[in-house]
This record gives C-alpha cells, structure tokens and sequence, in this order.
C-alpha cells in the first residue's frame, strides 16, 4: 500500500550505481554487518525499483558479494531477531527486537526548512522554488526536495540528546547500548542493543515511545487535580523523571516557586493541561513513533550509503562536534561534471554549491551525486562517466 | 525455593502446590465421594454461587483444609457442569479474592517489620506475596525506602495493554529503570494473568467420574446458569468510522493504510470472509488482487501461524483522524462493539 518513489534516469542511475560500488570496494573495512546477524532479515533496494527483503547475509564478505553483484542503492537490516529470517513474515518465529528510534528534522517543522526546500514538477520536471504552480508548465503536483541545513541539523542533535538522557536516566540503559547514527539525509538513527526492552511487542513499544515523546501525560501526574489541590503534590525540580523536567521548566529556579504555585492554582485544571501541552512540544523528545513501534522493521545498514542524499549512514561517536556534511560525505573527491538546476545553496565538505539554473558544472564527484540523488542535477548527455 | 505453609496455601489454592498438599494428604475423588465429606460438598457450592453473584468469597483462614477442599472441590463440579459463564465468573472471583491476599502481603513489607505483631505470619504473608508474583507473573517486585517498584518493562507488558489513561507509563513515576507503585496497583497489574491461570485450571482439570454426592449440586449449577444467558441485539448498521472508509473506497479514493486495515479487521471480526472483502478495495487507485489478499490473510491470521490483528480501538482510529463519532457509538471503545446492545438478566 506503499508510495511510489521518484524515478531516476537511468544515465544517472549508471553513475550513483558507479560511485557506491567504487565508495564499497575501497572500504570493505567499513561496512560491517549486524552483530547476531543469522538471526537478522536484511533487504536492499536498487534504483528505480521494489524492495527485496527477507534475505539472509551470513558475514561482512557476504554483504560485500551483495553490494559488487546486486549494486543495491540502500541496504537494511531488521531490527528483529528471527528463528528463520528469511521466510515469510509469518513463519520468522519472533524473539526479539532491538529498540530504535528516528529523529528526523522535517518533523521538527522548523522555520528555515522553507529557506532549504525547493520543487521539482512532475511533469515537466522543472525545480521551482514555490509550490503553489509550476512556473513552466502550470502543474500543481510536485516532489518536495530539501537539501541539507546546519540548523536542523543541530535541531535534531538537541533531540537526540534528550533521548539519552531519558534512556539513561529513566530508563536505566547503559550508554555502552546506545549507538547513534546519522541517518544519512537529514536526521539521527539512535539504536539500542541488548537491553532488557528487547522482547516488549508493538504496543508496549508505542507506550514507550509516548513516554519519551510525553505524550497523553495528565494533570493529576504533576500533582493538579479537578478538585483540592495542595502545593506540596506538585513536583520538585529535584525530582528525577518528568515531574523533575516539568518543574525545572516551570520552576526555573527556587526563589520564584511561590509566587508561580501560586498562578498555577488559581489557573486551574484545564490551564494547567494547555500549559502541559504547550510543554510537550519543547521538553517531549520528538521521535518517529512509528518506527519505534516497529517491531518488524528493516532499518538502514550502519555503514551504508542513502540514496536519498549519497551520504553514509555513519556512527557519530562525538556527536557535539559531529558534522555530518563532512563527516558522512564519504564519496569521492574527483570532479566531474554534471548539469545542474539546484536553486538553494548548500554546504560539503566546508565548501558551498549552488545556486545553480541550468548550467552545467564540474564539482567533486560526492557533490555530484548528492545533487544527483536529490534529483537536482543530472549526468550530462553525452557524458563519459 | 520457599514452600508454601497451609494457611498460605488456603489464601492461594489455585497453586499447584495443592497438588503436593492432596497428594500428602492422601486425598482423592473417591475419597471425597464418601457421604461425609456433604459439607465440603456444600461450602463448595457456596462458594461458586457466591461468585456468580459478583461477590468476592471470603472464607476462613482458621480452617485452611476446608479451604483448600472446597476450591479443588468446586473446581470439579465446574468441570462437571462444563458451563463457560460460570467457569468465567468464578475465576474472576476468585481472582479478586487472591488478590486482596497478595496486596496484604505486599503491604506488610512496606510497614516497619520491627512493630508488626505476629511477626511470623506477616513475614509468610510477605513471601508467600512476593513468590506468587514473581513464581506465577515473572515480576520481581523490590523495595526502596517506603516504595515497591518494579521494572519498566514488567510494567509496560501488563500496562500498555490497559485503556485508562492513569496506566500509560508517563502518568508514571518512573526512575532509574523502575516504575514506583501502590500495593493495590500491582496487584491490578496482574488481575487478568490470576484470571487466566484459575480459569485454565478449570479447563485442565480431569474428572474421571462424577460422585454422586456431587451430582444433586452439578444439576443446580445448570439451573443456576440459566440465569445468565444473555440476549444479544446485533444492528445491521455499520459504524460512521467503516461507514466513511467504505465511502472513500468506493470513490476510488485514497484511504490511507490504518483506514484499510480498520476496515478488513472490522469485517473479519464481522464475520465475513476474506473472499468477501477483497472486493471492497478494488477501486482503490494502486489496488493490486495478490497483495491485498496476501495482506488480507496475514490480518486474519490464516497464512501460517501468524497471530490474528484485532481491530483497533476508537481511542486510536481518534489519533489518525479515522473516528467519526455520532451519539450511538457512546460507550463503545471499540468500533465493533457498535449497535451491539447487551441485555442480561442477572
């Protein structure tokens, strides 16, 4: 009941295709496996086409034969373990999943995200920076395309912070256990190994993500009910869990908790709720639902290429001075040419591209096929690449 | 590993340590056939009709062989009965009656053990509380300062699957991998499991023969069950939530994949087939026959041993904007429960 995904031309293809072989085979030392990898389903995708999954992959040189022969244009690999992985959904026999999370920066709606976003029409294929026509041909239907921001970016490394805080602190997981990936477009994939929340199923998952998102909490919670409140049910920001993050947020500090008791009392219940609600949006950590819930995903291999931007699924071992557009920008630094029609600027490896209308360009082979994948740019017809 | 005494085991006779206790005992079914044992027979019948009328049965813990007696011997004119409603309802009471025990027990821990009178007992009462839980429903409750605690997921695997708000472990005090809870409230945790595992032993029971001493009784639980039939007016009317994802199908519109999968699960909870359904979504503009059936059987659990998807509450079709409520759906909290009034004489 899927969507369809944007079709590449296939020159194009035959260049990505290229240069993720060529990014593969150079660094086999990379691009590892799952630990507990037989008892994994993996999955790949190629360009311009389904998904094949419920295969198995026994070791690092099994994966590499994958990624010569099939040139797949992203791998996954599930976050459950299986009795047999590679049979139909129904017949794998379950035991357990690791824990996941996508944060993913078009969730957080931030205001630049309009300074970074352009459409390409589907008919004509033309970029317009708006979306209300198409400039050339009138269409209203377009693929929203967004290029890279260090805004969001830093954006989504304040959620992934709040996420290990929460992990650790409330829910006691070793920080040895949590991996942090960038997702290799425009977010982090957090992924939790080995924890006593392996064997929770879907549902409990999805009340464990509400939890970190602080989502359905009630007044009575933070100590406000329909009738007779007193001060001293309300929460102290010396407490641990989010009673502590809800009264540092509205406490702030000490001398001012009187008087904003106080406001909170005479405010009511149904005050307090808004303001709970208000809260969420700030101090909740805003992770894909979805995907934690999942307990059947295949999610992006560490290690491997995105299609969507040529950028490495990589793990971020120092994420304050993590800079995923160098970091990640694995491919190679040869230039070649390309056309390009890219209306936004943006940044690699320190150095800024675009805007672009219609020229043709000669950038560092990890640019072109950024732009490429993003449906920016594309191979020039009578290219040698 | 701690063996029960037998004023523990009376409070909890659904045990198999019952088994050990009538095996050392020497007791058996032709044994308790003999005329003498009529006012075991008796209290046993009591305390079946008790249950049946939502009361919890409160015994007497002075006489703990009697106690013990009259659940195995209920047990088997149940069995003997061979009546659902009745198996159902006595669980349950019996269920509530357990759990007024475990939460006794769980109490005394988090008094000073130092001014507890009748020290013994309570310290029983304390372990026979804490094995159970942990013995029967893996959750190991811990103490710290005043408070019990158990960990977040032995929680969430009991909790998550609760519809009240209260339950959702962010209205929760949660610290350090641990939710902090009331005695009462871990004990609510577990109600369901305690019903299950005394209702399954209805069910495992095996009677070889009936005495008659008991037979006069298993008659009367027959009579009794009659009170309890239900009648069930089922209305033909869809509800406006399968009524809208029928309506957008039919457009040949797009219904996005939790409106396709309410509906399928709505209808095979229906009762209708997978043949029957598979047409609804021909208009649907990237209908394709195989997939669908292929989803299709995998909803209904048909293909291997895959489990059956139940169809989702009103709570959640309300967060994916799938819920359009008119008065007729109030108090349903599932859209299968709509037009379905229960009438019962009890």
């Amino acid at each position: 009941m899927g969507q369809g995904e944007r079709q590449m031309l296939e020159k194009n293809v035959n260049f990505v295709e290229a240069a993720l072989k060529e990014y593969y085979f150079n660094n086999f030392e990379l691009i590892h496996v799952s630990s507990r990898t037989s008892e994994r389903e993996f999955g790949y995708q190629k360009f311009n086409s389904g998904m094949v999954r419920h295969i198995t992959i026994k070791n690092d040189k099994d994966l590499h034969f994958l990624l010569m022969t099939q040139m797949p244009s992203d791998v996954y690999c599930s976050n459950g373990y299986y009795s047999f992985p590679n049979l139909p959904m129904s017949e794998k026999d379950w035991k357990e999943a690791d824990l996941i999370f996508d944060i993913d920066a078009k969730d957080l709606k931030l205001a630049c995200r309009k300074d970074h976003t352009c459409f390409k029409c589907n008919s004509c294929q033309n970029v317009n920076e708006q979306s209300s026509k198409c400039v050339k041909c009138n269409s209203d239907k377009f693929d929203v395309i967004s290029v890279n921001c260090q805004n969001c970016i830093n954006e989504a490394k304040k959620e992934v912070k709040k996420l290990v805080q929460v992990l650790t602190e409330d829910l006691a997981i070793n920080e040895e256990k949590i991996l942090v990936y960038f997702s290799g477009n425009e977010g982090f994939h957090i992924h939790v190994i080995n924890s006593e929340y392996q064997s929770l199923d879907s549902r409990e998952r999805a009340d464990l993500a509400d939890y970190i998102m602080f989502n359905g909490v009630i007044p009575e919670t933070m100590g406000i009910s329909r009738q007779n409140n007193s001060k001293t049910s309300l929460p102290d920001i010396g407490e641990r869990g989010w009673r502590g993050r809800v009264a540092r947020e509205i406490f702030g500090s000490k001398s001012k908790r009187p008087k904003i008791i106080q406001e909170i009392l005479l405010g009511g219940y149904s005050n307090f709720q808004s303001r709970l609600e208000e809260m969420r949006q700030k101090i909740g950590v805003r992770i894909d639902p979805k995907v934690t819930m999942d307990i059947h995903r295949i999610f992006r291999l560490g290690g491997s290429i995105n299609s969507k931007s040529g950028l490495s699924k990589i793990s971020c071992n120092n994420l304050e001075s993590f800079d995923p557009f160098s970091d990640a920008c694995v491919l190679g630094d040869e230039k070649v040419e390309i056309l390009a029609n890219c209306p936004i600027s943006f940044i690699l490896k320190n150095k800024k591209y675009g805007p672009y209308v219609s020229e043709t360009i000669s950038v560092p082979k990890h640019a072109a096929v950024y732009m490429i994948c993003k449906g920016l740019a594309d191979v020039p017809q009578d290219s040698e690449n | 590993m701690l063996q029960l005494g037998i004023k523990e085991l009376a409070k909890y006779p659904f045990l198999a340590e019952t088994g050990d206790y009538l095996r050392d005992k020497g007791f058996n079914l032709e044994q308790l056939s003999d005329p003498d044992w009529k006012p075991v027979v008796e209290k046993a019948y009591g305390r079946i009709v008790v249950a049946t009328t939502g009361q919890i049965y409160g015994g007497d813990l002075e006489n703990p062989d009697l106690e013990i007696l009259s659940f195995v011997i209920a047990i088997i004119l149940l069995k003997s009965a061979g009546i659902s409603t009745l198996n159902r309802r006595f669980s349950l009471a019996e269920a509530r009656r357990a759990e007024r025990y475990l939460e006794q027990g769980l109490n005394a821990l988090q008094k000073d053990r130092s001014i507890l009178e009748n020290l013994k007992l309570k310290e029983e009462s304390i372990q026979s509380s804490l094995k159970i839980i942990q013995d029967q429903f893996s959750i190991r409750v811990k103490m710290e300062d005043d408070r019990l605690k158990i960990s977040i997921a032995d929680y969430l695997r009991r909790a998550a699957h609760f519809n009240e708000r209260e339950w959702k472990l962010v209205n929760r005090r949660v610290e350090n991998g641990y939710v902090y809870l009331s005695s009462h409230e871990i004990v609510r945790l577990v109600r369901k499991e305690l019903d299950v595992y005394i209702n399954s032993k209805i069910q495992s029971v095996r009677v070889s023969f009936i005495p008659e001493t008991f037979r006069e009784r298993v008659e009367d639980l027959v009579l009794l069950a009659k009170k309890f039939t239900t009648t069930v007016i089922v209305s033909s009317d869809y509800p406006p939530c399968v009524k809208h994802a029928i309506e957008v199908m039919d457009r040949g519109e797009n219904l996005p994949h939790s409106g396709r999968f309410m509906l399928a699960t709505y209808l095979l909870a229906k009762g209708q087939t997978i043949e029957q359904i598979t047409p609804l979504f021909k208009n649907a503009p990237d209908y394709n026959e195989r997939i669908t059936k292929y989803q299709l059987e995998h909803i209904a659990g048909s293909s291997g041993k895959a489990t059956k998807y139940s169809c989702p509450s009103c709570e959640k079709l309300k967060s994916e904007n799938l819920c359009f409520a008119i008065p007729e759906c109030d108090g349903i909290i599932n859209p299968v429960q709509f037009g379905t009034r229960r009438k019962t004489n009890a």
